[in-house]
């Protein structure tokens, strides 16, 4: 019939695809995406060996490092979390100017005229509060855990410095709504470093590219929000990964 | 890992044993071929033979009779001097019997790992989404230097830096504090030289982490909920709460 010459049309022409250069040059050799996928523990291995995912994870880990109640994800999810604010923050980006003179509009004219802006913005939001408490817990779990402990020890210095910069990524990503809320946390804040012994003024001066908060502190904390600290920040994570595994994975049981 | 099979590694150490009953409790691992070992038919040549392994290739006729009580039987090997066997290889213990090679219980990557993880990160995916969609994250007026709202705060994340303030000289709480701590923090896996990970070996260390997590904790809290204008200590069922996240 004619479904069935359709459906032959179909599966000749995906032979065809997966036969043809273009595919084996994307998926190498043993890719499961070449030769199919059934269960067994070769391919098992193969998932891993023939993707990306090979710099993140190795082919098999201790059965004690998928225990969901050792770890509670939290490291994970921090990364997750990451990737989440990066995707819904570039969303942001489309529709945000830095400057004290637009930027509150624009987030108004984001909530208002613009499609999932308001939704966007929120998840923005709430999901950095949740990365900030979710590095923290996970610093905690590891503390707990004594997983710091050698051959951890610089895996934890990096991972202080992590922390660090998810903080200060949360405080610029507070001022740039230019609100209110935003204005008076950040002057609160940058109050307090202007108290740094022996440079204090400097310091201030730097973080606020003047010598009170204006569209100047704007346009440099915008720049340090999507530019500069995640691209710090994501030095630190592929050090941070990397040690995780040339420590032997994640810290055994107690 | 190596696994070495029962009837080899039965054979190796029947071997073993008999070597030691004839070196007369030397270490079989000595390097010549031992004095009291029924030599004299033991090829003299390669000194790193064992002695025990050697005299394996003995032909069985020249093995002298032990503690059976039957008479020797010449046995009439068909190889050259009468032997019936002979040593081709030693292969060291070591090369085939490696231990150190501990086996370690693991799983697969895929599916074990990487479904946990999908799982995490689409709970974690739903929730920001459902709460996105019920609460508003604020945006309050249009930023006015001339209008100090009363309690301004600092994110909560910051209140206990803020909460400190009412304290210390703001260089101690703003810098001083905050500086030691982190310093502390980044230096603890060199501070902390118990090389124990269990609980009950680390009392101390534990409980210093929990007290300062604690102190921290509370001093967010009382800064996030219990201040209200002018920073004065409040009870939010009073006086209402002066909180945005």
């Amino acid at each position: 019939m004619a479904d069935d010459k359709k459906s032959g049309g179909l599966s000749q022409m995906s032979e065809q695809v997966q036969a043809s250069q273009a595919w084996s040059s994307i998926f190498r050799p043993g890719s499961i995406f070449r030769k199919g996928y059934s269960d067994s523990p070769r391919n098992r291995s193969y998932v891993i060996m023939n993707s990306v995912l090979y710099h993140l994870h190795p082919v098999k880990v201790k059965r004690h490092a998928v225990k969901v109640s050792y770890t509670l994800c939290l490291g994970g999810l921090s990364f997750f979390l990451f990737i989440h604010l990066t995707v819904t923050g570039i969303f942001l980006m489309f529709f945000y100017r830095p400057t004290a003179a637009q930027a509150w509009n624009d987030i108004q004219t984001l909530q208002t005229a613009v499609g999932f802006g308001l939704l966007v913005r929120n998840m923005h939001r709430w999901a950095a509060h949740l990365m900030v408490l979710s590095v923290f817990l996970h610093m905690a779990r590891v503390f707990y855990h004594g997983a710091y402990k050698p051959p951890r020890e610089f895996n934890w210095v990096i991972g202080v410095m992590l922390l660090q910069f998810t903080l200060l990524l949360s405080f610029t990503g507070y001022l740039l709504p230019w609100d209110q809320l935003a204005l008076w946390a950040v002057t609160v804040g940058t109050n307090m470093m202007g108290f740094t012994p022996v440079f204090g003024e400097q310091v201030r001066f730097v973080l606020l590219g003047g010598v009170e908060i204006g569209t100047d502190t704007l346009l440099r904390w915008y720049t340090l929000h999507v530019l500069m600290l995640p691209f710090v920040l994501v030095i630190f994570l592929a050090i941070h990964f990397w040690r995780v595994r040339k420590d032997g994975g994640i810290s055994g049981p107690l | 890992m190596t696994e070495i099979p029962e009837h080899l590694r039965k054979r190796a150490e029947a071997a073993k044993a008999k070597a030691q009953a004839a070196a007369g409790g030397d270490a079989p691992s000595a390097d010549g071929p031992s004095a009291d070992a029924p030599a004299g038919t033991a090829p003299a040549g390669d000194e790193k033979i064992p002695s025990h392994l050697l005299d394996r290739g003995t032909a069985a006729a020249d093995m002298p009779v032990a503690a059976a009580g039957v008479p020797a039987v010449p046995v009439g090997g068909s190889g050259p001097d009468g032997h019936n066997q002979r040593l081709l290889t030693v292969v060291k213990s070591g090369s085939i019997q490696d231990t150190r090679a501990m086996p370690v219980d693991k799983v697969h990557v895929w599916p074990h790992l990487l479904v946990a993880e999908f799982l995490s990160a689409l709970t974690v995916t739903l929730f920001t989404l459902l709460f996105a969609i019920f609460v508003n994250a604020p945006l309050l007026e249009l930023a006015d230097f001339n209008k100090t709202p009363n309690p301004s705060k600092a994110p909560w994340y910051f209140m206990g830096l803020q909460e400190l303030l009412t304290m210390f000289h703001p260089m101690v709480a703003g810098v001083t504090i905050p500086g030691i701590g982190l310093f502390l923090l980044i230096m603890a896996p060199y501070i902390d030289k118990n090389p124990s990970k269990r609980p009950e070996d680390r009392k101390f260390a534990i409980s210093l982490m929990t007290i300062h997590l604690m102190f921290w904790s509370v001093l967010v809290m009382i800064g996030s909920f219990f201040r209200g204008p002018g920073f004065n200590f409040v009870f939010p069922w009073n006086a209402g709460l002066f909180f945005e996240l």
